[in-house]
C-alpha cells in the first residue's frame, strides 16, 4: 500500500538541506519520492545504502535522503559507485543520474558498468537537457529541440538510453515517465532487487530549462505531452511491423530482465578458488 | 527474475575490507614467497601495497605500469581483495575513491597520459579528504611521448595537476626496495593524513630488477585512518578537532555523512555561497600539510665536513643514484659534495634546501626533464647560492661522469 | 667487485629473461644484482637489451657503462656494442647468428653454437639457457648451483628437464671453449 507522505519524510529525508534546488514542476523530486517509496516498500537497511551521484540537478538528490551519499564528478559516479560495491559488496548502491551525466559525459563508464554487470541500481532522470547550466543541448534532446546551445534546432540524432543499457548488457531495464509515478516506483523496486545492474529510466519534465523552448514550459503540458507520446510495452508489441514501423511513440515499460551471472558474485567464487590461508 | 541475496559475499572469503594485523601481514610475506626478491620496481610496488593493507586496485593498461596491475591482478584474488581493470584512468580513480570511502586501502598506477586524466578525480579526493594512493610510473612526455622510457618530468603536475588550492603528498623512490617502503609509507601517509598520496617511480625504476627484502611486522607502521569517535547522531564529517585531520566513518556503519567535491561545511553539506565556509575549508586542507610538514618530509643527507669550496646536489628518485655515483667519484678526487637526496617531493622541502644553501655556493640540480624540481630550489635558496640545472630528456638516465665534469668545471 | 654483463639480441631470443636468472643467481650468492632492460615495441624481432650489473657493494648508476661482457645473439647488437667491452673484458656470440669479422683486440672472444646446440635438443627457444650456461663457465660471475636453480625457478615445470638439459649442455660447451683457448695460448 502506499505510505503515507509524512511517514516517507521522516524517515528518508534529511530535514537540514530542505528547501530542494528544484524549480517548480521540476520532475526530480517524484523520482525521489518513487526512489524512496520503492527503498520503504523493499525494507532496504537505509545503514546499508549509499547512494552515489554525479554532477547535475538530479545527482543532487543523495543530498536530501538521510542516508550515506557521495557526490561525486560530473559523469564518474558510477565509477565510484563500482568502488563502493567492490570494496563491500554487502552494500546497496543506488546512483541517481541524469541524461548528461549519464550518457553526455559519463556514457563510457556507463556502457561499461552494464557490460561488467556489478549489482547496482542506476536511476537516470532524463529531461532532455543540461537543466542545471541552463538547458544545453544533451545526448538525448530530441531531433529538432531547441537549447541554448542548439538555438535553431537540434541536428543530431539522440541516444534511447535504455536501447543503449540493453546493448551494453544491462540484465534489468526500464523506461518510464514521471505521469507513471506507480509505474515509476514498482520499475525502482524491481531494479533494486534485481542481482546485477539495473537501469531505470525516466522520463522527468525540466519546465525551466527544455520545457520552456519547447512548448513544455507547463509541467502539466510536458507530463500530457510525455503521456500522448508514449507507448507501453505490451500494447506495443501487440502491433503488426507495418504499424510499428509507423510508430513514433516512446516504448515505456520493463524492457528487459534477464538473468545473468553478477560481478561480484563471480568475483566471490574466483576468489574462493584462489584464497590462500 | 532472482531476488537480491547478498549471502553469497558476505560468507565468501572475498573480503577486501577485512582488519589488518600481524597474522594478515604474515599471510601475505608468505604469499609472495621468501624474504629476499629480484623483482621489478613496478612489481616491488604490487607487494608494499599488500603488505600495507591495500585490498583494493583499479587500473587500466599502460607502459611502463602495466606490470603493477598485472601482479595484483594475480595476488588480490588469493588474499581476498579486489583487482579491477577499468574503462579508462578517469574510472580507475573515481573506483579507489569509492572503494576506499566503503573501507578498503586502494590504489592505481598510472604513467604520464593516464596521470593527466586522473587529475579531476585527484582534485576530488583531496577535497573529499578520501584516503587512496596512486603511483605514476613517469615516461617522457608531453602526449605519448616516449612510453617505454623513463623521465621526471610530472613532478609539477602531481603538485598542480587539479586546479584550486590543495595540498597533498608526492614521494620519489630511487631504488626497487625503495619502490616497496615507500609504498607502504604512502598508504600510512594518505590514511593518517587523511589526503591523496602519489608515488613518483619512473620508467627506469619501474622495469628494472633489483634485490627486495621483505620487511616483517614489527620493522614497519601500518596506519589506518582515524575513525569517528563521536555518537553517530553527532558525527559530522568534517569537523576540525584542532588536529585539522577529519574523522573518517565508512560507508555502511551507519553514519550517513554525505560527502561531496562542492564546497561544504562541517556537517559535509554544500556550502557553496559562503566566502568564509570556503576559505576555512581549503585553508585547512592544505594547513594540515603544511603544519606537519616536519612529521611528513624526508630527505637523506650526505655532506661533506663543511667549509668552504663544496658544491651542493639536489637530486630525487633515479637520477640520486647517478649524484652517489659521481659524489663517491668527486670525493675520491678530493673534492667537497654536499648531496642533499628528496623523498618527499611534496610537500617540497624548502628548509632542507635552505640549509643547504647556507653551506655551499652552490647547487646543481640533475633532473629527467627540462627544469621543474630547479625551479623549487631556487626559491627555496632565495638567493643564497647559485643554482645550476643540470637537464636531460629522452629516456636515458643522468650518465656520473656528467654530473663530475659539471661539480670540476665550474668549480 | 663490480661485472657488467650485456645481451643483445633480437627481440624473442630470450635475453631478458637471461638476465632476469643471472641477477637472481647472483643475489642467492648473495651479492647485489641490477638488472634493466630496453626493447622496442615489438614482441618478436626488434632490437633487445639486458644488462646485469652484479657488485658486492651497492650499485648506484644502473647502467652498463663499460661491459665486462658482451653476449651477442644478433648482428646489429653486436656491431654496436663489441667496440665498447672493457679492455681484458669478454666477448660471446652466437656462431651461426654473428660474423664478428676481427674481434677486438685485447679481449676474450668466444664464438659458440648455441642456437645450434638448442635446435639439437629439439627447441630453439632454450637457446637462452645454452647460453646462460657457457656464461657461467666462462666469466664464472654466478654460481653454478645457483644458476641452475635460478633457471629452475623460472620456466614452466614441463619444460624443466628440457631446460636443464640446455643449461648443462651450455655449461659443457663454454667449459671446453675456454681449455681450448688456454691449451691455444700456452
Amino acid at each position: 500500500m502506499f505510505r503515507k507522505a509524512k511517514h516517507i519524510r521522516e524517515k528518508y529525508l534529511e530535514e537540514n538541506m530542505w528547501p530542494s534546488i528544484f524549480c517548480q514542476a521540476c520532475g526530480i523530486g517524484t523520482v525521489l519520492n518513487c526512489a524512496l517509496r520503492a527503498i520503504d516498500k523493499v525494507k532496504l537497511d537505509i545503514d546499508q545504502t549509499v547512494f552515489v551521484s554525479g554532477i547535475g540537478c538530479s545527482s543532487r538528490l543523495p543530498g536530501y535522503i538521510d542516508a550515506d551519499g557521495l557526490h561525486t564528478t560530473h559523469g564518474r559516479a558510477i565509477t565510484f559507485a563500482t568502488g563502493i560495491k567492490l570494496a563491500k559488496p554487502e552494500l546497496n548502491v543506488i546512483v541517481f543520474t541524469g541524461d548528461g551525466d549519464l550518457a553526455g559525459i559519463g556514457g563510457n563508464h556507463f556502457i561499461h558498468a552494464a557490460r561488467r554487470n556489478i549489482d547496482m541500481t542506476v536511476i537516470c532522470v532524463n529531461n532532455y537537457n543540461y537543466g542545471m547550466t541552463g538547458a544545453q543541448l544533451s545526448p538525448t534532446t530530441p531531433l529538432g529541440g531547441i537549447a541554448t546551445t542548439s538555438p535553431y534546432g537540434n541536428i543530431e540524432s539522440p541516444f534511447d538510453l535504455s536501447a543503449l543499457a540493453i546493448g551494453a548488457g544491462a540484465p534489468y531495464v526500464a523506461k518510464w515517465t514521471t505521469i507513471y509515478p506507480h509505474e515509476t516506483m514498482t520499475a525502482i523496486k524491481d531494479g533494486i532487487e534485481k542481482k546485477g545492474f539495473a537501469f531505470i529510466e525516466i522520463l522527468a519534465p525540466c519546465p525551466e530549462g527544455y520545457g520552456r523552448r519547447n512548448k513544455l514550459n507547463q509541467g502539466k503540458d510536458n507530463l500530457l505531452w510525455f503521456k500522448k507520446n508514449s507507448i507501453g510495452k505490451s500494447r506495443y508489441e501487440k502491433l503488426s511491423e507495418e504499424e510499428k514501423r509507423a510508430c513514433d511513440k516512446i516504448v515505456i515499460g520493463k524492457l528487459n530482465d534477464i538473468d545473468k551471472p553478477e560481478f561480484t558474485a563471480e568475483w566471490s567464487k574466483l576468489v574462493d578458488k584462489h584464497f590462500v590461508e | 527474475m532472482k531476488k537480491r541475496d547478498v549471502s553469497t559475499a558476505t560468507d565468501s572469503k572475498y573480503r577486501p575490507a577485512r582488519p589488518f594485523n600481524r597474522e594478515e601481514f604474515d599471510r601475505i610475506r608468505r604469499i609472495l614467497g621468501g624474504k629476499v626478491l629480484f623483482v621489478q620496481g613496478d612489481s616491488a610496488v604490487s607487494y608494499g601495497a599488500l603488505l600495507a593493507g591495500c585490498r583494493f586496485f583499479a587500473g587500466y593498461p599502460i607502459t611502463p605500469a602495466t606490470e603493477t596491475g598485472e601482479v595484483l591482478s594475480q595476488l588480490l584474488p588469493r588474499v581476498g581483495g579486489v583487482c579491477i581493470q577499468m574503462e579508462d584512468e578517469i574510472a580507475s580513480v573515481g573506483a579507489i575513491i569509492g572503494a576506499s570511502r566503503a573501507g578498503t586501502k586502494a590504489m592505481t598506477a598510472t604513467s604520464g597520459p593516464g596521470f593527466s586524466l586522473m587529475q579531476e578525480n585527484i582534485g576530488y579526493a583531496a577535497m573529499t579528504e578520501t584516503p587512496c594512493v596512486i603511483v605514476d610510473v613517469q615516461r617522457s612526455g608531453p602526449s605519448t611521448g616516449q612510453p617505454t622510457e623513463g623521465a621526471q618530468g610530472d613532478i609539477m603536475q602531481a603538485k598542480w595537476g587539479s586546479h584550486g588550492d590543495y595540498e597533498l603528498i608526492a614521494l620519489s623512490p630511487s631504488t626497487v626496495q625503495e619502490c616497496l617502503d615507500l609504498t607502504i609509507d604512502a598508504f600510512n601517509l594518505s590514511e593518517k593524513y587523511s589526503i591523496p598520496v602519489i608515488l613518483l617511480t619512473d620508467g627506469i625504476i619501474g622495469h628494472m630488477r633489483e634485490k627486495v627484502v621483505l620487511p616483517e611486522f614489527d620493522d614497519v607502521e601500518i596506519v589506518w585512518r582515524k575513525e569517528p569517535t563521536r555518537p553517530k547522531d553527532e558525527f559530522q564529517p568534517f569537523t576540525d578537532d584542532g588536529s585539522q585531520i577529519p574523522e573518517v566513518a565508512i560507508f555502511g556503519e551507519g553514519y550517513h555523512t554525505y560527502i561531496t567535491g562542492l564546497t561544504h561545511s562541517e556537517s559535509g553539506y554544500p556550502a557553496t555561497d559562503s566566502q568564509p565556509d570556503h576559505h576555512r575549508l581549503v585553508k585547512r586542507l592544505c594547513d594540515k600539510i603544511r603544519n606537519n610538514r616536519d612529521k611528513i618530509i624526508r630527505v637523506q643527507r650526505d655532506y661533506s665536513d663543511g667549509g668552504a669550496g663544496a658544491t651542493g646536489i639536489v637530486s630525487y628518485g633515479v637520477t640520486s643514484r647517478s649524484v652517489n655515483s659521481a659524489v663517491k667519484t668527486l670525493r675520491q678526487e678530493g673534492l667537497k659534495v654536499d648531496h642533499l637526496r628528496i623523498i618527499t617531493n611534496w610537500p617540497f622541502p624548502e628548509k632542507e634546501v635552505d640549509e643547504l644553501a647556507g653551506r655551499v655556493d652552490r647547487i646543481i640540480v640533475p633532473e629527467l626533464n627540462l627544469g621543474q624540481v630547479y625551479h623549487c630550489v631556487k626559491e627555496a635558496a632565495a638567493g643564497k647560492a647559485e643554482i645550476v640545472p643540470l637537464w636531460k630528456t629522452g629516456g636515458e638516465m643522468h650518465v656520473p661522469r656528467g654530473i663530475v665534469e659539471l661539480v670540476k668545471g665550474r668549480g | 667487485m663490480k661485472t657488467e654483463m650485456r645481451f643483445v639480441a633480437f627481440g624473442g631470443q630470450g635475453i631478458v629473461l637471461a638476465g632476469v636468472i643471472l641477477g637472481e643467481a647472483a643475489i642467492a650468492d648473495s651479492n647485489n644484482a641490477v638488472q634493466t632492460q630496453s626493447y622496442g615495441p615489438e614482441s618478436r624481432g626488434g632490437a633487445a637489451k639486458s644488462e646485469v650489473i652484479i657488485s658486492n657493494d651497492d650499485i648506484d648508476y644502473p647502467m652498463v657503462v663499460e661491459a665486462d661482457c658482451l653476449v651477442a645473439l644478433s648482428q646489429p647488437g653486436y656491431d654496436k656494442y663489441a667496440a665498447e667491452v672493457k679492455p681484458g673484458g669478454t666477448l660471446i656470440v652466437d656462431q651461426d647468428l654473428v660474423d664478428a669479422g676481427t674481434p677486438p683486440e685485447g679481449r676474450a672472444f668466444y664464438s659458440l653454437p648455441f642456437a645450434k646446440t638448442a635446435d639439437r635438443l629439439g627447441n630453439r627457444i632454450v637457446t637462452n639457457i645454452v647460453v646462460l650456461g657457457s656464461v657461467c663457465s666462462i666469466t664464472g660471475v654466478v654460481s653454478e648451483n645457483n644458476l641452475a636453480a635460478a633457471v629452475e625457478s623460472n620456466v614452466p615445470e614441463k619444460f624443466r628437464e628440457l631446460n636443464q638439459t640446455a643449461f648443462s649442455e651450455g655449461f659443457k660447451l663454454g667449459a671446453e671453449a675456454v681449455k681450448l683457448k688456454a691449451a691455444g695460448e700456452k
